[in-house]
């Protein structure tokens, strides 16, 4: 073959087609070798100074002793340093002395909102806007007191809504006219028959003779413009007092249910969440 | 066309012809080695040049106990002496950068690469460098025979004093880059007790290795494969710009000294001695015509006219002149010529939108967030609430508290009144909450305007944000 080369002399490899399309046994220009060496020593280095065995259950560490979760629990440690001088002033407050002070009060809003997203925010909304079952908890009623310290009651040892059903005790009309005044009731009116019905039927006990509720035992104000099942009107009144609120024999009952996150949460996360709670709506 | 040489004139001639044999073309394979001479570009260069001096001293500036001029990054403010710019003002920093690319384009339409051959760092520093090494090394020929003689006691004292200024130059634009970023003197005292940011190192190595290389050995090749803007440059310039030319009508045919050839054709001005060539720092031939490695510096019109006064023969010969001109034909005036204009009203614009932002730059600023989740909440006593963020940007160099007040909806109120400090130099954010009744609410969506003013301040200021108030559906 070499003899019939044509193109002599130019180092090709005899390889030839169509005439003189040939290929050349040309060396691999030096940078780019260099450049091959030299990635070739990287991929050595790496593997010695970073963890990249995949041998056993725990690899062999690299020489440097790099992991990515330690990294990861330097970042958090750094972190932690920062929200320090804020954590170590909180521990010692209880949440009414965190929202006297503006600064501490502003931290604790800012820093404690994913543990109100993590374990609040599924019933009661992102902003506090509640859902149709659960209260809204950014404005000013508070079915069990909206102080502080009953705040971080409610959600360290939950709460539990109780009515009894009045289906077996009254009559479609009765429960009609008595849904009837408690609608009056947030609007200003008090119907003399509907009065007469709420006496009789010691609805008073609970909601107080004026039905301005009893925080105490959680029972609802029924004079301020707040429905505590959502939409309100005379529909939800009707089968709140015909079935009432967690009563064990009628399915058709309300759930009203907080759970408690006295097990789950520390005292001084449920003290911060009390404070953000506080001040969703003030 | 010219008269007659005088004996002297062809004995100057003749000295220049002799010189003539050693400059060439530059084809990029070998290290330029320019004439330096002086003259009226020259001076207009190094005037030039001595802008830069800026970058040495101005961050030594003080205004007001602070740096004049300085970026701080870490903090996120500009200070450029009386003003202090946030990052909320940047956009004066767009329109600045449009202004002066707008300014290049204008510039190299009216009068070619001004920029590349009189301001630009690149020739800046590569002129000093060379200035420095013809100081140690001689001139162009005995650097010629310098570089090819083998290396002895006398060559290597020559280049290593050459290289250690080099270096102590480039060391110095280094740190006088990283001082506009950080406190200048405070700079050097780190620097001397090695505290310095891995950033401001990392800087400070990067500049001085890139000034070291750009300007000590890369020079022209950088204008000639490495730089956009001279490309870009290159395409601005046309047959109206006034940029230094070589008159061929009156250059051509070049003669050595006779004034006509054997054909009886007479001879141009042009004694072909190449001291254009010569002084030429990217090492081209401006008698070839408008090229890509011109950056347009003048100096060959500083070496020709030279030559013309010693040949007798008028100066001009290189000057500044459109080809338009060289033909005889007339460009029109500058306010008719399309693309002056135009890039004229664009920078027009640019620099009324910085006189607008500096003028308009409030103190205080107000920006309000109305919440999304919930858009409004029923009270017990049948009142709306809204709630809102308030972002105070307070630019001044005091905290100051403030006042937050709203107009808008009947009866509105401000549940959460508190006065407020808004810290320096920063945003401070509040949560207010506003209260309507609802017989006041007429329509779902109402705008409201809060207002902030400063109390207790020596300079009162206040500032204005429109908002929505939202309530329920009708």
């Amino acid at each position: 073959m070499a003899d019939k080369n044509p193109f002599p002399g130019e180092n090709n490899t005899g390889h030839i087609w169509d005439d003189n399309i040939r290929e050349l046994a040309n060396p691999i220009p030096r940078w780019w070798m260099l450049s091959w060496w030299a990635s070739c020593a990287w991929v050595l280095i790496y593997v010695v100074i970073y963890p990249s065995l995949p041998i056993g259950d725990k690899p062999p560490p690299g020489l440097m002793g790099w992991t990515a979760i330690e990294e990861f629990k330097e970042g958090m440690a750094e972190v932690e340093a920062i929200r320090a001088k804020y954590e170590d002033q909180i521990k010692g407050m209880t949440a009414e002395q965190i929202l006297a002070d503006p600064g501490l009060s502003d931290y604790t809003v800012a820093s404690v909102k994913v543990l109100y997203g993590d374990n609040c925010a599924a019933c009661h909304g992102s902003g506090g806007q509640g859902a149709p079952g659960f209260p809204v908890i950014a404005d000013d009623v508070w079915l069990y007191g909206g102080s502080t310290e009953k705040i971080e009651e409610t959600i360290a040892k939950g709460r539990r809504g109780m009515m009894p059903a009045h289906n077996s005790k009254l009559s479609a009309e009765q429960i009609d006219t008595l849904a009837n005044y408690v609608v009056g009731l947030s609007e200003g009116k008090d119907d003399p028959a509907g009065k007469a019905l709420f006496m009789a039927n010691a609805c008073f006990a609970c909601h107080g003779m004026t039905g301005t509720g009893n925080q105490a035992m959680g029972a609802v104000n029924l004079t301020d413009s707040v429905w505590r099942f959502a939409p309100g009107g005379i529909e939800s009144a009707k089968r709140t007092i015909a079935h009432g609120v967690n009563f064990p024999s009628d399915p058709e009952s309300r759930e009203a249910i907080m759970p408690a996150f006295g097990d789950k949460l520390s005292a001084n996360e449920i003290k911060k969440l009390a404070v953000y709670v506080y001040r969703l709506g003030q | 066309m010219s008269k007659q040489p005088s004996p002297s004139h062809l004995a100057a001639i003749d000295d220049l012809l002799e010189e003539a044999e050693q400059w060439h073309v530059n084809a990029g394979d070998e290290t330029i080695h320019a004439k330096r001479m002086g003259g009226k570009w020259r001076t207009i260069k190094w005037l030039g040049n001595s802008l830069w001096l800026l970058l040495f001293f101005g961050p030594y500036l003080r205004w007001n106990g602070r740096q004049a001029i300085l970026w701080d990054i870490p903090d996120r403010q500009f200070h450029l002496f009386n003003v202090t710019i946030l990052p909320q003002d940047l956009w004066m920093l767009a329109l600045l950068l449009l202004f002066l690319a707008i300014l290049l384009f204008a510039v190299t339409a009216f009068s070619g690469r001004v920029w590349c051959g009189f301001l630009c760092f690149q020739t800046v520093w590569t002129d000093i460098y060379t200035l420095i090494e013809e100081r140690f090394e001689g001139t162009p020929q005995q650097r010629r025979a310098l570089d090819k003689a083998p290396m002895d006691l006398n060559k290597f004292g020559k280049k290593l004093g050459k290289h250690t200024l080099w270096m102590l130059i480039a060391i110095w634009t280094g740190i006088s880059f990283v001082a506009w970023f950080t406190d200048a003197y405070a700079l050097w005292g780190n620097l001397f007790q090695f505290q310095l940011s891995s950033a401001a190192w990392i800087t400070i190595l990067l500049f001085t290795v890139c000034t070291y290389l750009l300007a000590g050995f890369m020079r022209e090749q950088v204008c000639m494969w490495v730089c956009p803007y001279a490309r870009i440059q290159g395409t601005l310039v046309d047959v109206t710009s006034i940029i230094p030319t070589y008159d061929f009508h009156r250059g051509e045919p070049r003669s050595r000294r006779k004034k006509s050839d054997a054909d009886g054709q007479q001879a141009g001005d042009c004694v072909d001695c190449n001291q254009c060539v010569a002084v030429c720092p990217t090492g081209i031939d401006i008698r070839r015509g408008q090229q890509e490695g011109c950056i347009m510096c003048a100096l060959c019109i500083d070496a020709c006219d030279m030559v013309m006064d010693k040949v007798g023969r008028p100066r001009g010969l290189i000057r500044y002149e459109s080809l338009n001109g060289l033909e005889g034909k007339a460009c029109p005036p500058v306010y008719k010529q399309p693309r002056i204009v135009i890039t004229s009203l664009i920078m027009f614009a640019a620099l009324l939108g910085i006189f607008y932002g500096l003028s308009s730059i409030d103190a205080v600023d107000l920006k309000v967030l109305h919440a999304r989740q919930p858009l409004y909440v029923l009270q017990s006593d049948g009142s709306i609430q809204n709630k809102y963020t308030l972002k105070i940007l307070n630019k001044l160099a005091d905290d100051v508290q403030v006042k937050i007040s709203a107009t808008g909806p009947k009866g509105l109120k401000i549940t959460s009144n508190r006065l407020l400090v808004a810290q320096h130099g920063t945003v401070t954010p509040i949560t207010t909450y506003v209260r309507v009744a609802r017989k006041n609410l007429t329509v779902e969506t109402q705008p409201i305007i809060f207002h902030i003013e400063t109390v207790d301040s020596k300079e009162p200021f206040s500032s204005h944000r429109e908002s929505v108030f939202i309530g329920p559906k009708r």
